[in-house]
């Protein structure tokens, strides 16, 4: 049978869609425009941050360091990490995704900020671009993306400088975003719309919202105290005055590591929206789902000193910690069987976003399973900070997050934008970029087992074959996005119309015009009770799931 | 009776669960084991790496399967099955990978235990009256021996110096400073390390340990060399522009080889100053 969703809104009246592309340069209010916004901004800072990945593995295609300065290495390997992590995934899964899903999913008419909303997209741009001119005028940071002291206190003041300020200018964008949701998801709910009926990427949002909340003022608080030690010369964190460094490392970690959280739980969530719709099946287990995003939120509180195992850590802390990291593999685990038994008996198109989605499971199966494996104090101890370290946090933000932003992307682009975009291409984006992906870091796990540090210029000769091995799947990497950015721009101008909704969901998003109106929604939000009503017996509640006919809303 | 397609998968289950266990015994890559906690650690790898290689490639084939067997084919329209979910299966899904992290979690710190983790940190032989006052935070391993190969042998002191970018060692006995660590092999050593300057740290891959060394706070690490020759001691927290070649090397020696490094640049006890 096919499913046949009520839609109102054939017609998107001209009045309400606003047009122009100068709207993405402007302070709008919109929460479309707002998650656009942070979508292509995210991507520019990966193309750079990508550039500079592609110059560290050029540097390590020869043992001994060639292709620039020592010092500049280490500005480029601390931008390039602070650029992933701070200018693309986190603002893209929370920000871009957020703003445009979550308004949408709870059947509100916007975010419940949406001034605040604003204000959080515009800290990024000037906090970015003045990451991106220190290196330019005094020299970018170059003690790496955890900043450590008293490494950051005494490399160049002034870049280190500019690296926390943009870095609090960030995280503050962070914290208004988590709030915006936090409030959005518990409060401008539809009337008639219960917790447990929200789609699956509202509970993800909100877990890292609370995480996002609670975690990154220490951040924040931490990075102050530091910019004291430099300029200030007070002594918080540095030994010769008295400081304590390994206390640095606690209060970072203590953000950090729920911050890995932040980038993968609204993936996790993205996901959860994705494969139903292209399996035409219900999510699996949703309210063990529910939970174990729950699960996760507190045990990832708990878990930060796993980062520090090497510090001098008593015994009773490295026990305690390995222990509360293993535990997490549990609800993380019950996540991936369901997912795999969303897959189970569906009736699954092959396009380029289930396939991003399934690279997804795989990948990060991989990076979950030397997650635990890190967990264990006595494995960690010989491959902490190396190569090692480099490929697991790489499968589980590149090989996870990443590759759901892709799925997305193939998912929402014809609503984003009511066009399709070319299925073939996608599939050979997909492939590239999974095959250049295990090259440039499966073998890394080996250099890192086998003697080689992360963040070095030069390395034993003996390594040489294997680092060349990844810098061709870097290469592959870095061309996968050619066909990916053709496919965006050609289909923005001659892709065809794709309709209000191309894959016949049934979550709100889909039940308006592509793209949707100011407002989101012609008449009444509709109440979507089922979100995941797909499945053959089911033609009664999947007729019933979509119900605009009670109700009134709130914007 | 059970199904023909039960009995398939019950052999393809038991296919996978040796194959990861071969895998895990049969797979080496790591590098020669050189210390005596070396092989205890790869007990624990390969322990780790047959759950990882079961639970990767039992994904990995449910994932390829479905999307082969469960496509859409050409012509066809229509939903998937309306399973909304199975409580017992999402149980046995929580209460497998719960039992396996537990074994997972005692297994490594029976390991833990057995490498010395859990052993109060002493760090013997000298400095016996600073003990008290600083505090020294730990890395691995006692200074003695396992009293269960033999009698325990008292352990070699060092004072391990990091700087940017060089490690230097300082021999109580003899007051030898050295650029290498020179080690006789079966004689326990531990270290107490400090920083001069930013966080380095000592690692040795063919010795499966690592400690960092920080300004302000001395740590202390142990080990003992099982098989002569030439490891590389790698600096693996950042440190500086240099970071990458901070290197040096520990020679582990016969005990005579030992003892002639030993006696050629120990300093006469009460002279001043002698080759270093
Ligand atoms: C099954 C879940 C996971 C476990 C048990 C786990 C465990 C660990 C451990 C123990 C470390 C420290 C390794 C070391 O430095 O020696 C680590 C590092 C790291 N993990 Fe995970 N991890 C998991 C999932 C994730 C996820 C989901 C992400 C991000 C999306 C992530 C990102 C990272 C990053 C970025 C680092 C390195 C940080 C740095 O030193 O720069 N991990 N992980
Ligand atoms: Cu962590
Ligand atoms: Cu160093």
């Amino acid at each position: 049978m096919t499913i046949t969703v009520p839609q109102t809104n054939k017609q998107p009246s001209e009045k309400l869609q606003p047009t122009g592309w100068l709207r993405y340069l402007s302070f709008s209010l919109d929460h479309k425009v707002i998650g656009i916004q942070y979508l292509i901004c995210g991507f520019i800072f990966y193309l750079i941050g990508g550039a500079l990945a592609s110059a560290i593995r050029i540097e390590l295609t020869s043992p001994v360091s060639d292709f620039m300065a020592r010092d500049v290495y280490n500005q480029v390997l601390t931008l390039h990490g602070t650029i992933m992590i701070f200018l693309w995934i986190v603002p893209v899964v929370n920000g871009a995704f957020g703003n445009y899903l979550i308004p949408f999913y709870v059947g509100a008419r916007d975010m419940a900020f949406p001034r605040l909303n604003a204000v959080a997209f515009w800290l990024i741009p000037p906090a970015g671009l003045m990451l991106i001119t220190s290196y330019f005028i005094n020299g970018a940071a170059q003690s790496g993306w955890t900043a450590y002291p008293p490494l950051s206190i005494t490399t160049p003041a002034a870049g280190q400088i500019i690296w926390i300020i943009s870095v609090l200018l960030l995280g503050g964008s962070s914290i208004f975003g988590g709030i915006n949701f936090i409030v959005t998801i518990l409060k401008l709910r539809r009337p008639g719309l219960q917790l447990m009926q929200l789609p699956m990427y509202c509970w993800a949002m909100l877990g890292t919202s609370i995480l996002v909340v609670l975690s990154t003022p220490v951040l924040a608080g931490t990075l102050i105290l530091l910019s004291f030690d430099i300029v200030a010369h007070t002594g918080f964190f540095n030994p010769a005055l008295g400081g304590n460094v390994i206390v640095y490392q606690h209060l970072f970690w203590f953000y950090s590591h729920p911050a890995v959280y932040i980038m993968v739980l609204p993936a996790f969530g993205l996901v959860s929206e994705i494969l139903p719709v292209h399996c035409r099946k219900p999510l699996f287990g949703y309210t063990t789902m529910v939970y174990s995003i729950m699960a996760i939120v507190v045990l990832g509180l708990v878990v930060w000193a796993h980062h520090m195992f090497t510090s001098g850590t008593p015994p009773w802390m490295r026990l305690f910690f390995t222990i509360a990291t293993s535990f997490i593999a549990v609800p993380t685990g019950i996540k991936f069987f369901n997912w795999v038994a969303t897959l189970w008996g569906g009736r699954i198109s092959l396009n380029s976003a289930v396939l991003f989605s399934c690279g997804f499971i795989i990948n990060f199966v991989l990076g979950g399973i030397t997650g635990i494996a890190l967990a264990q104090v006595p494995f960690d101890i010989h491959v902490h900070d190396t190569y090692f370290v480099v490929a697991h946090f790489h499968y589980v933000v590149y090989g996870g997050s990443v590759f759901v932003i892709f799925s997305s992307i193939y998912h929402w682009y014809p609503k984003f934008t009511g066009k399709m975009l070319n299925e073939n291409l996608g599939r050979f984006h997909f492939l590239i970029t999974f095959i250049g992906f295990n090259l440039c870091f499966g073998p890394q796990h080996w250099l890192g087992m086998n003697g080689m540090p992360r963040r070095v210029a030069e390395y034993d000769p003996q390594f040489t074959f294997v680092n060349q091995l990844s810098s061709v799947g870097a290469l592959l990497m870095a061309l996968s996005t050619l066909p990916f950015l053709w496919n965006i721009f050609q289909s923005a101008l001659k892709g065809p119309i794709a309709g209000d909704n191309p894959w016949q969901g049934l979550t709100p998003e889909w039940l308006t015009s592509s793209p949707p109106p100011v407002e989101n929604w012609k008449g009444e939000a509709p109440l979507v009770s089922k979100p995941y009503g797909y499945g053959v017996n089911k033609e009664e509640s999947t007729m019933e799931s979509v119900d605009d006919a009670q109700g009134d809303n709130n914007s | 009776m059970p199904s023909p397609s039960a009995i398939f998968i019950l052999i393809l289950s038991v296919a996978l669960i040796a194959g990861g266990i071969w895998a895990g015994q049969n797979i080496n890559l790591l590098p020669i084991d050189a210390s005596i906690n070396a092989p205890i650690y790869d007990e624990l790898f390969k322990v780790l790496f047959s759950i990882g290689t079961i639970l990767f490639l039992g994904i990995l084939g449910l994932v390829i399967y479905s999307l082969i067997r469960f496509r859409r084919r050409p012509g066809q329209v229509g939903d998937g099955l309306a399973i909304e979910g199975n409580l017992p299966l999402e149980i046995l899904w929580t209460a497998v990978p719960a039992v396996v992290i537990l074994f997972v979690g005692l297994y490594s710190y029976d390991i833990y235990d057995r490498m010395g983790g859990m052993q109060p940190l002493a760090h013997n032989g000298h400095h016996q009256m600073e003990k008290t006052e600083e505090r020294i935070w730990g890395g691995i391993g006692s200074g003695t021996i396992d009293s269960s190969t033999g009698d325990a042998i008292a352990p070699l002191p060092v004072d391990v110096t990091a700087m940017q970018f060089a490690f230097l060692f300082h021999y109580p006995q003899g007051d030898i400073i050295s650029g290498e660590l020179h080690v006789p092999v079966g004689q326990p050593v531990t270290m107490k390390m400090e920083s001069k300057d930013v966080i380095h740290a000592f690692w040795v891959p063919e010795f499966r340990l690592k400690q960092d060394v920080i300004p302000g706070q001395p740590t202390i690490m142990n080990f003992t060399p099982t098989k002569p020759g030439r490891y590389p001691i790698i600096c693996a927290e950042l440190c500086g522009p240099y970071h990458g070649g901070m290197r040096s090397t520990v020679v582990v020696e016969e005990s005579k080889d030992y003892q002639a490094w030993y006696s050629k640049n120990a300093k006469p006890t009460s002279s001043e100053t002698s080759d270093v």
